[in-house]
């Protein structure tokens, strides 16, 4: 990792044969496009296998049952459909003598049971289709839900570097081609082992040289058949990961639309796609011509065999042996042992191509929690009669006294703390702090000091490499996460509305809150004059990613969710950027009351934000360099007098406004 | 729960109306340049069925034949001829296998890369109502559906319906009654697939809108993944995403329900005619009507109809889902571009741009709302000025400035730059003059450089440095490999203030004549903050330049302030001058007297001491 020394790259850079296109450009983390277990060497490789199986194998023991019945319904299906040309061989041989003879007795009896073997053969198919459809659904829906639930609780780190796109493509592109195995897999698997091994029964017993004649092909259809898979693996892996790079290109280039648009990006863009499309073309072309080559190699191998059995049988007829008939019936079976090989191949390259998908999901599946859920939570500890001045001001029946949050205290404590996104460069070394319970600190400093770091480890986005983040003194790694949730909320600039309404999307701070509680809430800061005014108020949908709303409205709903979630620790990292300032300033009204009574870190670029602290910490280079009341630091005439300053005169003195050029 | 449910999104679903298969047939053209292919695949196909056919009969002469005899010379002979014709099946098989596998994937591929394309020309008022998760299944899901049924539902419904010809022409000439009754049996297979063709249409397309949905609730999921954590929503998220998966569970279990129905209906069909040919037959040969080799003879092929049948169900379904698939797929496609080149739309030269923007009675309103969000807009940004603008959180400031680049088009009067209406403009020479910072830096997960040189393919490496220099985002020097270091995922591993200094640097490399910048400061601490300004300064001496801000500071950058409320500009003016006589303009931006302004209510008629608009020089002004 030559840091810095990296020269930046003379013009367009040339892409490097063999290595990844250079407009992706590299990845700081080694394990960007992967998870954890999809390591590559040999080792890795085989666990995961084993993995995908012992996963597939999971999801399919509940329906064990299930899967006998289906079973037995398919062999009954068989039976019937195996009894139709008996019963018109037993019709012919039996039937036709009495009728001439005027009794049309066993006809009657004959057509009959021909009846009732359709009927059975109708009730089974319908069954067994109707069951494994079932079984195929349900285990794609426990599939879908195991690995949704295990990436919610993945954390931020694991999805900084998976991306989303990726993350779509495992939960819906992956999991299709396994629905393609649970549509038609049993069926195949079922009919071509039973007919197989049954065939073999019948061929060992019309003639057993002849029979060992035909196991002669085992070993080929053993070699092709472990050509066919190590081959497979390796062409549908690949297949997976060109369809999750069309996915992350696709997604990211939708949802940076604006953007591609302004700088007329659809060129490079068109150009980036269709590589990776021609990718994905490519190796699915590779994996479907593998098929195009075992499969008809089955069927030569069948040939070839029908060939040789024919000479070798015809001789021995010839040499008296065995009969003519015996010869006839063994040429016919072995047609319906090879036919269902084919049909085992079909099957064969859906479970690759399965394997292939689920390999993708066990590795997501086998990939840890940094961030892990306690096993033995510690609860925080209770106050007895809440916090002082449990009333919020002007919020009404708002979210005083909300789930929880009221109970907690609140102090923060940082003990010698160490946090870096990287190991070759710390953010943050040795860090110590203490915040009492209520108190509204503001958090000051240059980009890159580490204050949105202290705010994510505060709100247990990740964990600190060294040290330890207490609330009221328990480790937060101690804190079950539903738990300290409750307790610390963090809001960030970048806010994100969830498809559903407005009322929904706030009520998303505490999902049990009824609409006057909402309402307060979005009152309380200053949001309810511009959602009232929406086409449908409350209930006006805010569409993809909140696309209808400003940035700014958008802030003002997360705050309102911050407000009514209603946390003993609330952080607002840069909460406020893109209010105009007389809504700012409400928000900064409500804020004071809000925060009077809970503990509040506050990360904020601007001086009316900073006004509202008790205590300023000014960060520089990971260390706390100036900590006090703002009035005590304005005095002391450090860093922060000096920004103070600066504001004072960027609000105060009109703007330095050059002379207008206009000319009326 | 997933929204967009109106106004043409993607929620006017199902009602086709036309023919159903008729969004399957207009695809016919991206088959055109394999139809050579496929008239080989075919024939290859069907010669292997033929082959398949001859393995036997050939076995059945040898038995009858040398064998018989005792005939050694004659044995080995047709045992060649028999491993001849089995060689001949395993290559036709691998032929026509082979030739699909790169037709029907270079398909896929086409359309995929037709339908992104035109994903790229649709406006972003297409894009807020379309949540990417449904475009994203409709090239996904879709379009393997529709490969499936080129590569193997196609081939197999016209393999399956010439050995049911065949078969049943061969019957008809064995025994006419006979045949003519197993032919009749078409007529009930017939109304059966009809039926069924109806109802799986229904459900497939349900299930494929459904798998848009659940792809959409995925996506989100991401999105929201910090705002989830930050609350410990994961439950609630995990609600929604059971009901999303558990519908497409339901629909998957009913689909198939059907589809088991009629599959055994189906079968049904040549079991009871079977019966019925044994009945009658077996009564024919005691009258001595037929002899008892014909009966054999009829049967055996008789049974040849019942795989062709068996798979009629999974064929009309695969059909069906290529078809529902072919209309989501050209819903997209036919979804026109709004904002596209005029015929008589001309290029301008970025050196004869003088950069004179001017609002002529812009009228906006988004699809699907009744209120404009932008009412009678008159402004006039001269060459080389810049122009702040102010309002309220909410007032339109964002919409205005994403009229420039024709993100959108007005609703009514017109946009002008050097006098020539925007729309009468080629978009691609607009977009090289216009270059807009967004609220919302977007980066992408790709190089920094590539992120950099967005709208500049060619920019060098010195003015990449002084864009980087200009915006101070120097530290992507310092990342871990310079300038080639991936970004995360929309750059969320950076700092929102280096986000947005990174889409500055952007905005600037592309030299543009006209810079719009929506609040692009908001998110830089100070120190950065008044770096930056002092830089920008310089660059926009001599640049037209519309900008968003709501600080003083960042108006200091502007020579005039435009003053937006409630969809309308109220006053125009140096920001010194607008602070000592506009009220509305002084509570803005000094919360003095601390009330919010009136967010909605239509403000009134611009404040009277303020003229407007200058309307100077010879452009009239239209008004709607």
């Amino acid at each position: 990792m030559t840091a810095a020394a990296a020269p930046p790259p003379a013009r367009r850079p040339p892409d490097q044969p063999g290595a990844e296109p250079c407009w992706r450009g590299v990845a700081s983390d080694p394990h960007a496009d992967r998870s954890l277990a999809e390591d590559t060497s040999p080792e890795a490789v085989a666990r995961l296998r084993a993995h995908s199986r012992a996963l597939l194998a999971d999801v399919l023991r509940p329906h064990r049952r299930r899967l006998g019945a289906a079973v037995a319904l398919l062999l009954a299906q068989n039976a019937a459909a195996m009894s139709g040309p008996y019963l018109v061989m037993l019709g012919i041989d039996r039937a036709i003598g009495p009728l001439r003879a005027g009794r049309p007795g066993p006809l009657v009896a004959v057509a009959v049971s021909f009846a009732a073997a359709t009927g059975i053969e109708y009730a089974a198919r319908r069954g067994f289709l109707t069951l494994s459809a079932r079984i195929g659904q349900a285990v794609l829906l426990d599939l879908r839900q195991r690995v949704y639930a295990h990436f919610l609780r993945l954390p931020v780190a694991f999805h900084e570097r998976y991306t989303s796109g990726r993350m779509i493509s495992r939960l819906t592109s992956d999991i299709e081609s396994i629905a393609e195995l649970a549509d038609g897999g049993v069926e195949g698997l079922v009919m071509a082992v039973l007919t197989i091994v049954s065939v073999a029964g019948i061929l060992l017993w019309l003639d057993l040289p002849l029979a060992a004649v035909t196991l002669l092909a085992f070993p080929l259809l053993f070699w092709l058949s472990r050509w066919f898979a190590r081959a497979s693996t390796a062409a549908y892996r690949r297949t997976r990961e060109a369809m999750a790079l069309v996915i992350v290109h696709f997604v990211e280039s939708m949802r940076g639309i604006r953007a591609v648009q302004t700088y007329r990006r659809q060129a490079r863009n068109q150009e980036i796609f269709a590589s990776v499309n021609d990718d994905y073309r490519r190796s699915s072309r590779h994996a479907f011509r593998l098929i195009a080559t075992y499969s008809p190699g089955i069927k030569l191998i069948g040939n070839v065999t029908v060939a040789v059995v024919l000479c070798y049988g015809g001789a021995r007829v010839m040499d008296g042996h065995i009969e003519v008939g015996v010869l006839a019936a063994f040429l016919l079976y072995l047609r319906r042992f090879f036919d269902p090989m084919q049909e085992l191949s079909q099957f064969y390259n859906s479970l690759q191509s399965a394997t292939a998908a689920l390999e993708k999901l066990a590795g997501v599946l086998d990939e840890r929690p940094e961030v892990a859920e306690p096993a033995h939570p510690v609860p925080l500890p209770r106050r007895p009669a809440g916090r002082p001045g449990e009333a919020t001001g002007g919020a009404g029946d708002g979210p005083a006294g909300g789930a929880g949050g009221g109970a907690t205290g609140g102090a923060v404590t940082f003990r010698a703390v160490s946090f870096g996104y990287r190991p070759d460069a710390p953010i943050l070394t040795g860090l110590d702090l203490t915040i009492p319970a209520g108190q509204t600190v503001a958090l000051i400093g240059p980009t890159g000091a580490g204050k949105s770091t202290v705010a994510k480890l505060l709100a247990r986005f990740y964990d600190p490499l060294a040290g330890t983040v207490t609330l009221d003194g328990v480790d937060l790694r101690q804190v079950a996460d539903a738990e300290l949730r409750r307790a610390v909320v963090l809001v960030t600039q970048e806010t994100h509305l969830f498809g559903g309404t407005v009322a929904e999307n706030i009520r998303f701070g505490r999902p049990d809150a009824d609409d006057a509680a909402v309402t307060a809430a979005a009152r309380a800061i200053g949001a309810h004059d511009f959602i009232a005014a929406l086409p449908d108020g409350y209930a006006t949908e805010v569409r993809r990613r909140g696309g209808r709303l400003s940035a700014g409205q958008r802030q003002l709903v997360a705050f309102a969710r911050a407000f009514l979630a209603d946390p003993a620790v609330l952080i607002l990292d840069e909460a406020t950027s893109s209010l105009d300032v007389p809504t700012e300033r409400l928000v900064q009204h409500a804020l004071g009351t809000i925060l009077r009574d809970r503990t509040a870190v506050v990360i904020a670029h601007r001086l009316s934000t900073v006004e509202i602290a008790d205590r300023v910490l000014v960060l520089d280079g990971g260390r706390i360099v100036e900590d006090g009341p703002p009035a005590e630091l304005i005095a002391d005439g450090g860093r922060y007098a000096a920004l103070h300053h600066q504001w004072r005169l960027g609000i105060h003195v009109p703007g330095p406004g050059p002379v207008p050029t206009i000319d009326g | 729960m997933v929204a967009a449910r109106s106004d043409g999104g993607p929620a006017d679903r199902g009602e086709v109306g036309r023919h159903p298969l008729r969004n399957l047939w207009r695809l016919r053209h991206y088959l055109r340049p394999h139809a050579a292919q496929f008239g080989w695949l075919m024939l290859a196909g069907l010669a292997a069925t033929g082959a398949g056919i001859a393995v036997p009969l050939v076995a059945q002469q040898v038995v009858d034949g040398p064998v018989a005899r005792r005939d050694l010379a004659g044995l080995y002979q047709l045992a060649g001829l028999a491993l001849l014709v089995g060689l001949v099946e395993a290559l036709l098989i691998f032929i026509r296998r082979w030739v699909q596998s790169s037709s029907s994937v270079a398909m896929e591929a086409a359309i995929r890369d037709d339908v992104y394309a035109h994903l790229q020309r649709l406006p972003a008022s297409f894009h807020d109502r379309w949540p990417s998760g449904q475009l994203l299944s409709r090239i996904t899901s879709d379009l393997s559906v529709l490969r499936r049924f080129l590569s193997f539902g196609l081939l197999f419904l016209v393999l399956n319906l010439a050995t049911y010809l065949v078969v049943v022409v061969l019957l008809i000439r064995l025994h006419p009654v006979l045949g003519l009754l197993v032919a009749a049996s078409a007529a009930p297979l017939f109304l059966i697939a009809r039926r069924f063709g109806r109802h799986y249409h229904t459900a497939s397309r349900r299930m494929q809108d459904q798998q848009g949905d659940v792809a959409t609730l995925v996506e989100e999921t991401a999105q929201g993944l910090r705002t989830m954590k930050a609350y410990g929503r994961g439950p609630q998220l995990t609600d929604r995403f059971v009901a999303g998966t558990r519908a497409l569970h339901d629909i998957g279990v009913d689909k198939g329900r059907l589809l088991a129905r009629t599959s055994a209906r189906l079968d049904l069909v040549p079991n009871l005619t079977l019966g019925i040919v044994l009945v009658a037959g077996t009564a024919a040969v005691a009258d001595g009507r037929l002899t008892v080799g014909q009966l054999v003879a009829f049967v055996s092929l008789q049974l040849m109809l019942i795989w062709p049948v068996q798979s009629l169900g999974w064929i009309i379904a695969n059909g069906q889902e290529a078809a529902t698939a072919a209309d989501r797929i050209q819903e997209v496609l036919d979804s026109s571009p709004a904002i596209v080149d005029a015929s008589h739309a001309v290029a301008l030269p970025r050196c004869a741009v003088r950069g004179r923007l001017r609002f002529e009675g812009v009228t906006f309103r988004y699809p699907g709302t009744a209120e404009p969000v932008l009412r009678g807009i008159d402004l006039t940004v001269e060459p080389g000025e810049t122009i702040a603008v102010v309002g309220a959180t909410g007032s339109g400031k964002s919409t205005l400035l994403s009229l420039v680049p024709r993100l959108h088009d007005v609703g009514a009067g017109r946009l002008t730059l050097d006098g020539h209406d925007l729309r009468d403009l080629r978009l691609a020479s607009l977009r090289r003059l216009v270059a807009m910072a967004f609220e919302e830096p977007t980066l992408f997960s790709m190089s920094v450089w590539e992120n950099l040189t967005l709208g500049r393919p060619d920019a060098g490496e010195d003015e990449v440095r002084a864009a980087l220099e200009l915006a101070r985002a120097e530290f992507a020097y310092d990342l871990p490999w310079g300038l080639r270091t991936r970004l995360g995922e929309q750059g969320l591993s950076l700092s929102g203030g280096q986000r947005q200094r990174l889409a500055l640097a952007r905005a600037v490399l592309v030299r543009p004549a006209v810079l719009v910048l929506d609040d692009p400061l908001s998110a830089l601490d100070v120190h950065t903050e008044a770096a930056v300004e002092s830089a920008l300064k310089g660059v926009l001496r001599d640049m037209t330049a519309l900008l968003v801000a709501h600080r003083p500071s960042t108006i200091g950058l502007a020579d005039r302030v435009a003053l937006l409320e409630g969809g309308r500009i109220t006053a125009v003016g140096p920001h010194a001058e607008l602070l000592a006589t506009v009220p509305g303009y002084r509570t803005l931006l000094t919360a003095e007297p601390p009330s919010a302004p009136p967010p909605r209510t239509p403000a009134g008629p611009p404040s009277s001491e303020r003229p407007v608009e200058p309307a100077s020089d010879g452009c009239p002004l239209v008004r709607s």
